[in-house]
């Protein structure tokens, strides 16, 4: 099935106010996903027959920020904070890109992450790739079966891949510049 | 003589009944870099297994965020440095892919022999250094005496050995070259005079004929090892369900029996470097395993890398004349300053240890806004916990050097 077709099959279950547009420009389309019904949607198309998407490929994180404010009149993006899930399925053969485009902060209070419902029940991959995605990004995925840092030590502040993360002047006594 | 105990709560001491945590990791030379396992045990079973992982990360996708995709070349290569080819192959493609770009025919059979032979070192390494996880000292030597070659020969194209940052977005840094001397291992081991000067591509056919010989010793050392097959055979059973769930690919998703290849199943951008290539994908079952072995289990995953080898040096001899008649430049113009446009691409290429995936958002910049690397070893090792439980302590090292996994890459 191509992106199209499975656009109309999504919308037909669940409504424009779940399934947003997909761009048929870009170079690998992709179809958003409204935050609260991702895990739906998620095991829709795992299962559904004409679907069949079995195999999580990525799961990420990505922060659309500008923070030089020279640059910042070129960059055309909100800021905003997109999590992107790239399907395959393996029997069929077929790709899908779904995204949850989330605020940078929840509630625009800085300091607290942004939720998204983990889809760690629907592939089981998903659980480390979430553990990376609030690791470095900051995203805080609700349900999941143990939200920690994965690639960081547990005790390390910040997200760094995080537009406005500031790096650390020290760790434990080491000097990080 | 009765035996009299003074004190009974020595008993209690000697004679410990509750769980244990062991520690292995993350300088064990059998997890293969710095992986640090902790494992419950319940005297020699293993009850539950929890990798922690992160010793090695070196923030490759913040760095990547502030340089062109020509600079970051060289930190693929230190991802998987086992097969730093392959690595730079699927972030040029997928540059490519962003940006729009073909490369000639000439790059792409020049491609193809090189991340063929990539491949085949790296299936060296997994080969010989799970032969050493299980005791066996020598197939890793020889293992390592072969893939000696193979570096020779990329010194020879690229002048580095390991990290080669060879293949670029628009084919790669130089052409071959094309007279060599004939590297000293392989003189050594074919009875040639040292310093022989040769075509390049006829020191791939000596070398090829010379590795495929080697193949056959090696069955005789590990594959049909009484010893080996009673290590591996049944144990660290990955059913096919479960590989898919867990995102694992490559030998490990082909080795639990599911023919999924990406250089046949993968992307337009990526098949159509081996679209007049003939190989086969090997996956399980395979009807020449010993009785005892079980689809998806540790040998399967390994036999699954000793055929890849074999179809590997099909597909070289294949590139060899395809490389010597095709026309164009091995380089298209590809500049530090290329202004990325404003989308993004993911894709995904068959690395030895299984798909890497590289997703890259463009902002107009020649800087990418974001850059992931997408770890084959990251999701294959994930399933190390559910391996791991209910097997003899002794078998850990066994299922985890069956994954093969290079900690560089899962850490980036």
């Amino acid at each position: 099935m191509n992106i199209t077709e499975i656009h109309s099959l999504l919308l037909e279950q669940f409504g424009e106010s779940v399934v947003g547009a997909s761009p048929h420009d870009a170079i690998d389309p992709w179809i958003e996903v409204a935050a609260d019904s991702i895990v739906e949607v998620a095991t829709f198309v795992r299962d559904h027959e004409q679907l069949r998407f079995d195999h999580l490929n990525d799961l990420c994180g990505v922060d659309y920020l500008e923070p030089d404010p020279k640059k910042a009149k070129k960059f055309d993006h909100e800021p905003h904070v997109e999590v992107v899930y790239q399907l395959s399925s393996i029997e069929l053969g077929h790709r899908l890109k779904l995204k949850v485009i989330l605020p940078r902060w929840q509630n625009d209070e800085p300091g607290s992450e942004p939720v998204c419902p983990s889809v760690a029940s629907v592939w089981s991959i998903a659980d480390w790739h979430e553990r990376e995605a609030w690791d470095l990004v900051g995203i805080r995925f609700e349900g999941h079966p143990g939200l920690r840092r994965i690639l960081c030590p547990e005790d390390w502040t910040g997200h760094a891949l995080r537009k406005d993360y500031e790096f650390p002047l020290e760790y434990h006594g080491i000097r990080g510049r | 003589m009765s035996m009299q105990i003074e004190d009974p709560r020595i008993v209690e001491f000697d004679v410990q009944t509750d769980e244990m945590l062991v520690n292995m990791g993350p300088q064990h030379p059998s997890t293969h870099g710095v992986l640090r396992l902790l494992l419950r045990t319940d005297g020699e079973i293993v009850h539950e297994c929890t990798p922690h992982i992160g010793y090695l990360h070196r923030c490759a996708e913040k760095i990547g965020e502030n340089l062109s995709p020509v600079q970051w070349i060289p930190y693929t290569d230190r991802m998987d440095y086992l097969a730093a080819m392959n690595m730079n192959l699927g972030f040029a493609l997928a540059v490519e892919k962003l940006v729009g770009m073909e490369v000639s025919d000439r790059a792409r059979h020049l491609r193809v022999l090189i991340a063929e032979l990539g491949r085949i070192a790296s299936h060296l390494v997994g080969m010989g250094a799970y032969g050493l996880d299980l005791g066996s000292f020598s197939p890793f030597l020889y293992a390592f005496r072969e893939r000696e070659i193979i570096l020779d020969l990329f010194e020879e194209v690229c002048g580095a050995r390991l990290t080669c940052s060879y293949l670029t977005p628009g084919g790669a840094t130089h052409d071959l070259p094309e007279e060599i001397e004939i590297p000293d291992g392989l003189a050594a081991v074919t009875g040639r005079p040292q310093g022989e000067r040769l075509a390049l591509l006829d020191v791939v056919e000596i070398f090829l004929e010379w590795l495929e010989d080697r193949i056959r010793e090696y069955h005789i050392l590990l594959t049909r090892n009484a010893i080996f097959i009673k290590r591996t055979s049944g144990i660290g059973v990955l059913s096919p369900e479960t590989a898919i769930s867990h995102g694992c690919t490559g030998p490990v998703l082909r080795g639990s029996g599911v023919r999924y290849d990406l250089r046949r199943d993968g992307e337009p951008i990526y098949t159509r470097m081996y679209e007049d290539y003939d190989f086969d994908v090997i996956a399980a079952p395979f009807k020449d395993a010993p009785a005892e072995v079980v689809v998806g289990d540790n040998w399967c995953r390994f036999y699954v890398r000793m055929l890849e080898v074999v179809q590997a040096i099909r597909l070289v001899r294949q590139a060899i004349p395809k490389y010597q008649s095709a026309e164009g430049s091995h380089r298209e113009t590809f500049r530090m300053n290329t202004k990325l446009p404003k989308d993004e691409v993911y894709l995904e290429t068959e690395c030895p240890r299984g798909q890497m995936g590289f997703y890259i958002v463009g902002n107009g910049t020649p800087e990418p806004l974001r850059v992931r690397a997408k770890s084959s070893c990251f999701c294959n090792l994930s399933v190390t916990g559910l391996l791991c439980e209910g097997v003899p302590l002794a078998d850990v090292p066994a299922v985890v050097g069956s994954l093969d996994i290079v900690m560089g890459e899962i850490d980036r």
